[in-house]
């Protein structure tokens, strides 16, 4: 999303995207000029004009679960977005009965919190995990 | 759910569910500034709902975001298109 037209996000993709995604983008490209849906999300820059880089992440409930905002000039990670969802899902699909360590990715192991586990997480992740 | 949308001069634009179709008045306009509780997002809390017309594979739709319940839905700002990043 952002403040360009829906006309522009054609040409962009048109003459620009679909050179680096074959196909062209595979998902909605929204338009909010006036930055209107970007000032409910706190990322509009209303001095500029524009909208800043903030992502977030909905769950299927609506519920906001995670975000990012950075200013223009340095890209997103989206291998890390990923894996932020990819997280998530496993939190969710155990009802809340795992969590994923600093560090964790798919295939890793998760946390059991509970009264076992109080005090003893040095014994099952190591700090050097965060770093994986 | 995506219903393709007539294509005239205007330039359609986003709109907030709930809110007014036009822009804010500057009374409201100041409490948004200020951080009131519509501007703010919080983790755990209810995303915003909205409508925004989109550009998608070839068409031009209307994306609403309670339409995707039952999705997860990443939302992408970034600042413009043509842009570099």
């Amino acid at each position: 999303m952002s403040v360009d037209s829906i006309f522009v996000h054609k040409m962009w993709n048109d003459t620009e995207l679909s050179k680096m995604v074959k196909g062209g983008i595979p998902f909605p490209m929204l338009s909010d000029g006036g930055g209107r849906v970007g000032s409910v999300y706190g990322i509009y820059d209303e001095d500029a004009g524009v909208e800043t880089r903030g992502r977030f992440l909905i769950d299927p409930d609506g519920i906001v679960q995670g975000f990012e905002v950075l200013t223009p000039p340095v890209g997103r990670n989206v291998s890390e977005t990923l894996r932020q969802i990819q997280a998530f899902q496993i939190v969710r699909q155990s009802k809340g009965g795992e969590a994923t360590p600093s560090g964790w990715k798919p295939g890793k192991a998760t946390l059991k919190p509970g009264p076992d586990l109080v005090g003893k997480v040095w014994e099952v992740w190591k700090v050097e995990q965060a770093f994986d | 759910m995506a219903d393709e949308i007539p294509v005239g001069c205007a330039r359609p634009t986003g709109s907030v569910e709930g809110e007014p179709g036009i822009a804010l008045n500057p009374i409201e306009k100041e409490k948004s500034v200020k951080g009131g509780p519509a501007a703010m997002i919080k983790v755990g809390k209810k995303a915003p709902d909205f409508t925004a017309p989109a550009y998608h594979k070839g068409k031009f739709t209307n994306f609403k975001l309670s339409d995707h319940l039952g999705k997860w839905v990443v939302l992408c700002f970034y600042p413009g298109d043509f842009t570099f990043v």
